[in-house]
């Protein structure tokens, strides 16, 4: 059995093109050149190219010796924090971006929630000189101010979300309405491993390079290419497809996916997809989904802006599924508290996102010898109003 | 025979109407369709709510937001239209998101549309394909019409393809866009229904989105056998209430 999608762009049950009439030449276009594009040797040189000199890839694959000492296990952390931007979702932007200039687009939107993919999209949009729209819910920009202004620096077009609960998901449903609206030269930039086929499986492959350079730089340290553990936060889960992606059919890798349980799983604040949701249908794609008795989209809640999505890629509900990875969810609490930890304990600020998938490191038990990769998706730095206001800095 | 395939038979070109079942009260629904029927309009859309409608526009957005806020949900939606064909016999779709039928369970769903005597169904995000694969038994089992919509951007070919999946009519999409954002028609317009018009199609086409007038409305079914109006009458009911319909549906023919 093979954890990747299937020719028809499903995850086991999960995933599809659940999409209106209206956006299927759209999508069309893209599930029939995306593969064929991003195999052309042009295209993976330019990509590869832009990864090496602009977002500074390979990151490192640090080995923090005083949390291992700690936990008395080798735990290494992928530094994605390092990209440009400030966290893994630029490796995405920057594939789709290339992506859409082949396809001869010259329109740009995306979605935002946090801003993280709302910048790194501005930010290659204004590498190419590409008109670029982002929508945003009208709670989020005023929760987001910080990211607001360095879109609107990077010469994106910021249009506020006014429908529904003015988060993520409606910004999601208005990027989907513009393109629908502006099928001929827009170009769709989705931020996660969500959306329709073939967003889901593209968005993971772009994120890939996390993984690719995992095994190689294991194998350079501990003269192997597969750890014991990998462990990576999901909201929608761009990140984490991308730590997982060349683990996902290595059996002997533990896969371990950290949920955001909000101030409970059953506290009624939660994000903790796998735990709360049941299968259904949400921006084109089957999959794990928060929602009401009556199949109503339910608004999640997280401390952390990048993890409140109501649904989660059709991968990972297909690892939650057949128990391939093992779901975790870790409170506000635990995850604001390892945001000082890690700080003050190797001296690196995390995203609260990133936070949450350390907290895994209190809730199971590592043997001695055990490789743990840990990956650290992104800065504090977006973080530090609720930091401040947490901790009363 | 349905009564769908019934009513687009007849020589004259079909009014349909488009509502948020719940709007602007919970307990409206069955009024509006009966003063539609009264007041000569040919088929109705009923719109089953949903929080997250994709392919619509602000205002039918808001009414959908508003029904959920009034308690609206496919069994409520159920219960008030239990004894409809005891009053009403045009027509009946019910057009709505596919995850709330799918928490129902599509079955179950089908099951009830058709002991109420719902002729059929328009569910915008589920795609023909999939719906040729896993549904098409379930909904002639219960003999409901799936109806499907094609746009500006459609291929010929898989025109054709929903052409052949469909018995009912083709939903055709005016222009590319969310519901109740054109005003108008312009040549690119009329070129595309014509285009259809000429395809020859076993189905008949109704045209909705940018329907809001008798101006529009004559347009439309100049080429198509009809066409559905929605957001305009959505509008309607939310500066009149539910008291003027009748002079809604006078004005447009």
């Amino acid at each position: 059995m093979s954890y990747n999608v299937n020719e028809k762009g499903y995850y086991g049950e999960f995933g599809g093109a659940f999409i209106p009439e209206m956006l299927y030449p759209n999508v069309e276009e893209l599930r029939q050149n995306y593969l064929k594009i991003t195999a052309e040797p042009e295209f993976q040189a330019e990509f590869e190219e832009l990864l090496k000199e602009y977002v500074g890839r390979p990151t490192p694959l640090y080995f923090a010796k005083r949390l291992s000492e700690e936990y008395n296990t080798k735990i290494y952390l992928k530094r994605e924090d390092l990209c440009h931007t400030g966290a893994h979702k630029i490796n995405n932007t920057i594939g789709q971006i290339l992506l859409a200039k082949r396809l001869g687009k010259t329109r740009i939107i995306a979605e935002t929630g946090a801003g993280q993919h709302g910048v790194a999209t501005a930010t290659v949009c204004a590498l190419m000189g590409l008109e670029c729209i982002v929508y945003m819910g009208e709670v989020d920009i005023k929760r987001q101010a910080p990211n607001v202004a360095r879109m609107k620096m990077l010469g994106a077009e910021v249009r506020p979300a006014m429908s529904g609960s003015k988060t993520l998901k409606d910004a999601t449903n208005e990027a989907i309405r513009d393109w629908i609206n502006n099928p001929v030269d827009t170009y769709y930039i989705i931020g996660s491993v969500v959306g329709p086929h073939p967003y889901p499986d593209m968005v993971a492959r772009f994120q890939s390079v996390i993984s690719k350079e995992i095994k190689e730089q294991l194998l350079e340290k501990e003269g192997r290419e597969n750890p014991d553990y990998v462990i990576a936060c999901v909201g929608g889960g761009s990140n984490a497809a991308g730590t997982y992606y060349h683990f996902l059919d290595d059996k002997d890798v533990h896969i371990i996916a950290v949920e955001a349980a909000g101030l409970g799983v059953d506290s009624g604040e939660s994000a903790a997809t796998s735990a709360l949701g049941k299968v259904g249908v949400i921006h084109g794609s089957k999959t794990l989904l928060m929602q009401s008795l009556d199949g109503q989209i339910t608004e999640p809640y997280s401390i952390s802006a990048g993890l409140d999505y109501p649904g989660v890629g059709p991968m990972h509900a297909n690892l939650f599924k057949t128990g391939r990875a093992q779901f975790i969810s870790i409170t506000d609490e635990q995850a604001m508290e390892w945001g000082i930890k890690l700080s003050q304990k190797e001296g690196l600020i995390p995203a609260i996102e990133s936070a949450h998938a350390f907290a895994v490191l209190d809730e199971m038990k590592f043997k001695p010898d055990d490789v743990v990769v840990i990956n650290l998706s992104g800065r504090g730095d977006k973080d530090l109003n609720t930091y401040i206001d947490y901790f009363k800095l | 025979m349905n009564r769908i395939n019934k009513k687009l038979q007849e020589s004259k070109k079909i009014l349909s109407i488009y509502f948020s079942a719940g709007y602007p009260n919970l307990n409206d629904t069955v009024q509006i369709i009966q003063d539609l029927e009264k007041n000569g309009v040919d088929m109705i859309e009923i719109g089953l709510p949903f929080s997250d409608p994709l392919a619509d526009g602000p205002t039918i957005q808001e009414s959908s937001t508003q029904a959920l806020h009034n308690g609206m949900n496919s069994q409520v939606l159920f219960n008030q239209l239990k004894d409809i064909r005891k009053t009403v016999s045009i027509p009946l779709i019910i057009m709505g998101y596919f995850n709330p039928m799918l928490q129902y369970g599509i079955e179950n769903f089908c099951k009830k549309c058709s002991e109420i005597g719902i002729d059929g169904l328009i569910i915008p995000d589920l795609p023909v394909d999939v719906f040729a694969d896993e549904y098409k038994t379930t909904f002639e089992k219960y003999g409901l019409k799936n109806i499907f919509l094609i746009t500006p951007q459609t291929s010929v070919e898989r025109i054709h393809f929903i052409d052949g999946v469909s018995d009912g009519f083709i939903y055709m999409v005016s222009s590319a866009s969310v519901t109740g954002s054109q005003t108008g028609f312009g040549s690119v317009q009329e070129e595309y229904f014509k285009r259809i018009a000429d395809m020859n199609l076993k189905n008949p086409q109704v045209i909705g989105f940018g329907i809001s007038d008798k101006q529009t409305f004559t347009q439309a079914t100049q080429f198509a056998k009809g066409a559905i109006i929605g957001s305009a009458f959505i509008k309607d009911l939310t500066t009149n209430g539910i008291g003027r319909i009748d002079a809604f549906v006078k004005a447009l023919k």
